[in-house]
């Protein structure tokens, strides 16, 4: 497979996989979370790096899921406390993040890991970082990586569907059929952050927010059923990534950049003209339904 | 330390501290309209601003770059507040989009004025991570000056903003308009989030906003004190951060005032007068030790209060 080609399909599975997380993601109202997430993860790979001094596979993953988690512990308990949800956030997120910052630009140095490509990725570089395996060929190990995610993450959602789905419409419902809301709530975070540092890997902080919430409120404009929102939202985030790859290459510019704002693009044309919920639409109901008082619903 | 004594880090210096201040007064408000994650939103929305107010101008100038920002920053309000009402998105979703599709167009915008000037002449990129010992005469004159107006506005104001906050019932009453309360509070946020950004940078500057007032909150149950303990931490975070990261070549400066900050946090939410952990430890051991238990305690406070 060509350069072109890897680069494309990395940012798709990317695209993919928090594209189906984020449906759930913001269902549940917690965009906010994939974004600190997102961010604390970067502890979580500098803290794995200062104690293994490896930067690849299992090492990191295993650093950035306990960071995912540590954060929605901590918010949760912050937020028992007393603390405001939102507030309790950005006191977490922040705090995580700037002790990563700080441990990169003072001690760990510019040993492969450096801000620059913790917030855009190397996305570029991706293709050239090659194991081999059986059956598969030689392929990137980020490629590789995010494979492997996306089958987590489809997997998950296929055994748990019916939980997320209950817990994410109706959380008392839930509670009386007894299933167990906050044992759910760990799990989905775990797939979060699992979901997170793939991705952050290849494309960095950034691009993972844009994906995680992005595709998936726009899909939320479009429909009304869970099945169909979470095949849109994958849709758009490999569409996202195709189309920013396309203008990134045509402006000579950050890839996960790039990407990033083509999510912003697809939401844009969906919150104009979804016939479900876009603008456009509404606007045409209105007129309707004042000319059929009657009829309209 | 002949670094700290140099003129040009003593007026830096002044600067963080005043940003700190001002930021932990704005703050305050904004943990009371439950917005704290606003500032998140608006601080990453600014940066395209930035690079596109430098394209234009080809150089650095802080009073357009400031103008961008702000404008950016509107822009991105205006966006979520449509979002929301326009459609079924909750804000925390509306805030994500914005946040990262904004940020995702600043740094493309970035990248190619980092190509074009070659390198990184254009000095753009340490308004990622802020970096006060790149601040000059100028922009430091400038961030104390609109620091002190937002800070001599929320003092001055005080008690409208009291009113604003949690009786908006009687503010109509008494002929203030909220709407130009919230238009008032919508600018004096986006200032502070402005021109916090060269200190601060766009990511972390939000923590400036955030921490502090929940660290106060740990002290006091009177919004006047809360304000005043908030200011106090988040300009000694300000000023202790600023120091720390001078110290070091190229340290950046924002995750050094965002780290003195929730030390400040963490400090206050063990050993805070009103709810720390330990503090209410201490008290639940003494009510024991006065060999009473705590619910008789609880029912004879209920009962004076019933008797009032």
């Amino acid at each position: 497979m060509s350069y072109t080609a890897w680069i494309i399909l990395t940012a798709s599975l990317v695209g993919l996989s928090c594209g189906l997380v984020g449906v759930f993601l913001i269902l549940r109202r917690m965009a906010m979370m994939a974004d600190a997430i997102s961010h604390t993860v970067l502890l979580g790979i500098v803290t794995a790096y200062l104690v293994t001094r490896e930067l690849h596979g299992i090492h990191m993953l295993i650093g950035a899921v306990i960071a995912g988690l540590v954060t929605a512990l901590l918010v949760q308990w912050f937020h028992q406390l007393g603390v405001q949800q939102d507030a309790s956030i950005g006191v977490v997120f922040t705090t995580l993040f700037a002790i990563g910052v700080i441990l990169i630009s003072t001690s760990v140095g510019n040993v492969h890991l450096d801000v620059q490509h913790a917030l855009m990725g190397e996305i570029t570089f991706v293709p050239w970082n090659r194991i081999d395996l059986p059956l598969l060929g030689e392929i990137p190990e980020a490629a590789f990586l995010l494979m492997i995610v996306l089958l987590i993450v489809l997997i998950s959602i296929l055994a748990f569907y019916k939980g997320w789905k209950i817990t994410s419409f109706d959380p008392a419902l839930a509670v009386s059929l007894g299933i167990p809301a906050a044992a759910m709530h760990y799990l989905f975070m775990g797939l979060v952050s699992v979901t997170a540092v793939a991705s952050f890997d290849a494309v960095g902080a950034i691009l993972v927010v844009a994906m995680l919430v992005t595709p998936a409120a726009s899909a939320y404009l479009w429909t009304d059923r869970l099945i169909v929102m979470l095949a849109l939202s994958g849709g758009f985030g490999v569409a996202s990534a195709v189309i920013g790859y396309v203008i990134a290459v045509w402006l000579d510019t950050s890839i996960s950049a790039s990407m990033a704002f083509a999510t912003g693009i697809l939401f844009v044309i969906s919150f104009l003209f979804s016939p479900l919920h876009g603008l456009a639409s509404k606007y045409m109901r209105g007129k309707s339904s004042r000319a059929l008082p009657k009829n309209s619903v | 330390m002949h670094i700290l004594l140099g003129s040009n880090t003593q007026w830096v210096l002044l600067s963080t501290l005043a940003l700190g201040m001002a930021a932990g007064l704005v703050g305050c408000l904004s943990y009371w309209k439950r917005q704290s994650l606003m500032s998140d939103a608006l601080s990453h929305a600014a940066l395209p601003g930035i690079v596109i107010a430098f394209m234009l101008l080809g150089q650095k100038d802080i009073y357009v770059l400031i103008i961008g920002a702000a404008i950016s920053a509107l822009l991105g309000a205006f966006f979520i507040q449509w979002i929301r009402s326009a459609t079924r998105i909750s804000e925390d979703t509306a805030m994500g989009i914005v946040l990262s599709v904004f940020f995702g167009l600043g740094i493309m915008l970035l990248t190619i004025v980092n190509r074009t000037v070659g390198g990184n002449q254009s000095g753009l990129d340490t308004f990622i991570f802020g970096q006060a010992a790149a601040m000059v005469r100028k922009d430091v004159r400038m961030m104390t000056m609109l620091a002190i107006i937002v800070i001599a506005l929320v003092t001055f104001l005080f008690k409208e903003w009291k009113i604003f906050l949690f009786d908006p019932g009687f503010a109509k009453g008494m002929g203030l308009s909220i709407r130009s309360m919230n238009v008032l509070y919508l600018g004096m946020l986006v200032v502070t989030i402005v021109i916090g950004i060269q200190a601060a940078g766009v990511i972390l500057m939000a923590a400036l906003l955030i921490i502090p007032p929940v660290s106060a909150r740990y002290w006091t149950e009177s919004f006047k004190r809360m304000m005043m303990l908030s200011a106090l931490f988040g300009g000694a975070a300000g000023a202790i951060g600023t120091i720390v990261s001078v110290l070091g070549k190229g340290w950046p400066t924002g995750p050094f005032i965002v780290v003195v900050s929730s030390m400040i946090f963490v400090f206050s939410l063990f050993f805070g007068a009103k709810k720390g952990i330990v503090t209410e430890m201490l008290q639940q051991r003494a009510r024991k030790r006065q060999n009473e238990p705590a619910w008789s305690v609880a029912a004879s406070s209920t009962l004076k209060e019933g008797n009032q």
